[in-house]
């Protein structure tokens, strides 16, 4: 971007390079909002990453068979490794890890606010595969050609990942779905449970949607909440019927005239009181994530110290 | 029996299996415990990734185990009870703090990397197999264990005092490595198996040079623990597989 001397002309300058799709790199300059809602973006994303492998981890040590424990194991580090490129994407705005942990775990940001549904039976962890990673996909696909550079390279890499965790997620449940009768029953009931929590993932409805705006004149945002949701909700309702499992929606079904399902209306008093942290699991998650923090602090403090020393060494040498 | 004439028996073959596949078993199950605890993302992944890996070998070490009477690798990890499994009791100690758990891992990668050096050039091809795989996978496990102990030893005085305790701790446990069952004297006999004698050299020089560079010290107590490989047990391992079983035998006739 070539450099100018007023304000107004950059910003200008910017937008334009913005209309023209050309991606925002760490070294180019940006308006400090813009830094600022990435930042907070790519955070609250990495959080979700991290504070996402509580629920499932939750059934590690219970998984039901080898296998399916081999899966998980490797799942749920998937999600530790997305944890790690996205705090790393962060880094190049100048913020680092640990200062965006220190957020996380006073409350000053936040995480998707469906980790904050406790997982039940071991079928949540088939749900959160088909219908929460799938949601992500949805998500992160859309985020592939956001306009800042690490972030949208970072997403491409992950939905690479997403697309496993949401197959495994699927052929977990329809195992389940045409097992024994109580394991059918076991998947309907995650399933009832996890749909609506999972169409709230896509945020409140444009019309209430504040940030959208600006969000969407800086190609932060590609797609609209609203029209995310719409998509997820057409690839979802087929491979529900493939598993042979109903959604928990009397009022879903096919739109001709519009070329998409209809579904009923989603409950934002709930979203909002989650969102407010009063769902069932917001204290636990964090005070997991405070107590990994807190009582790692003495080993990362030592591996420090051991660097320092190592450092002196050779430079002795 | 003597070597060359009737070869490993199926019963020894099958004990043999067990007990490392149960060492693989338990341990991954200790690690697992660490997930979204661990002191760093880093940590989080590298732990996952050793439990992942020991994880594996469990799997193929009881599917050997299991194939003279037809049972698979589910109906033995999940099918038995604690007198019935093979494991040293070093694996299934709680995993304490990040000094006991890299402990640990010292203690047993050490003695995993050398027992399958020798296995994998053993007489027994399927034996064999298994371990040509996981020694690429001990020898990793080593270094990074290793290289925590000198972090630890080494790093601030808390840490060291924290891994002189975890070694007070786990000492007593490893004198049992060494011990062999009259099924992995035969395997040995046989050339299926090093004899354990011949590991317990190479594994107190490795561990007492990383003790030395560490500026940890060999407590000077005996280790006289032992009763793993015989089923008999600490406390802990009943808790340990009741939480990892009693899914998969509350649906007895289910498939996953
Ligand atoms: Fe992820
Ligand atoms: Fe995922």
């Amino acid at each position: 971007m070539p450099p100018t001397n007023s304000d107004e002309s950059r910003d200008l300058a910017f937008q334009e390079a913005i209309d023209a799709d050309r991606t925002v790199e760490p070294r180019d300059w940006m308006p400090e909002r813009y830094r600022s809602t990435m930042v907070r973006q790519i955070a609250q994303h990495a959080h979700s990453e991290i504070i996402g492998m509580q629920p499932e981890g939750n059934w590690i040590t219970r998984a039901p068979s080898l296998r399916r424990k081999a899966i998980l194991l490797a799942k749920v580090q998937d999600e530790a490794g997305h944890g790690l490129y996205l705090y790393a994407a962060a880094e190049t705005l100048g913020v680092g890890r640990g200062e965006l942990t220190e957020l996380l775990i006073t409350g000053r940001q936040k995480y998707s606010s469906i980790f904050n549904y406790p997982t039940l039976t071991w079928a949540d962890v088939g749900a959160i595969g088909w219908l929460v990673d799938g949601a992500a996909i949805t998500n992160q696909l859309a985020l592939t050609k956001t306009s800042y550079g690490p972030y949208a390279r970072a997403m491409v890499r992950i939905c690479r990942e997403e697309s496993f965790h949401q197959r495994q997620g699927f052929e977990l449940l329809a195992e389940l779905s045409r097992g024994t009768r109580a394991q059918h029953e076991m998947a309907q009931d995650a399933v009832n449970r996890w749909w609506w929590p999972a169409l709230m993932m896509f945020g409140p409805p444009d019309s209430e949607s504040p940030n959208t705006a600006q969000s969407m004149a800086w190609k932060i945002k590609r797609v609209s909440n609203d029209d995310l949701r719409q998509r997820f909700v057409d690839m979802t309702v087929p491979q529900s019927r493939a598993l042979g499992l109903d959604l928990p929606d009397s009022q879903l079904r096919w739109n001709e005239a519009r070329g998409h399902y209809d579904f009923g209306p989603i409950d934002w008093e709930e979203f909002r009181q989650v969102v407010g942290g009063h769902g069932a699991c917001n204290a636990q998650r964090i005070a997991v994530r405070r107590a990994a923090d807190e009582g790692g602090a003495w080993v990362r403090e030592a591996a420090r110290a051991w660097e320092v020393r190592q450092q002196s060494r050779t430079s002795a040498a | 029996m003597t070597a060359g004439v009737a070869g490993l028996s199926v019963v020894d073959l099958r004990e043999v299996a067990l007990g490392l596949g149960d060492d693989c078993l338990v341990l991954s199950h200790r690690l697992a415990e660490w997930t979204t605890h661990a002191p760093e993302l880093e940590e989080e992944m590298a732990l996952a990734n050793l439990a992942l890996d020991l994880l594996g070998q469990a799997r193929s070490l009881l599917t050997l185990a299991g194939e003279a009477d037809g049972r698979d690798e589910d109906q033995l990890a999940y099918w038995r009870d604690d007198r019935d499994f093979r494991n040293l009791l070093l694996l299934e100690q709680p995993n304490g703090d990040f000094a006991v758990t890299m402990t640990r891992q010292v203690l047993f990668s050490t003695f995993q990397e050398l027992l399958y050096r020798g296995m994998a050039a053993g007489t027994e091809p399927r034996l064999a197999a298994i371990a040509a795989k996981g020694v690429m996978e001990a020898r990793y496990h080593v270094e990074h264990a290793r290289l925590w102990v000198q972090r630890l030893g080494r790093g601030t005085e808390e840490s060291h005092r924290r891994m002189g305790q975890a070694l007070d701790l786990l000492w007593p446990y490893t004198q049992e490595l060494f011990k062999p069952t009259e099924s992995w004297s035969r395997a040995a006999d046989q050339g299926a198996v090093p004899p354990l004698s011949s590991i317990e050299e190479p594994w107190r020089h490795s561990i007492e040079s990383l003790m030395v560079d560490s500026g940890l010290e060999i407590p000077g107590f005996p280790a006289w623990q032992s009763g793993g490989r015989l089923g008999r047990h600490s406390e802990h391992l009943g808790h340990l597989l009741a939480e990892m079983q009693h899914l998969h035998r509350s649906h007895p006739n289910a498939s996953w």
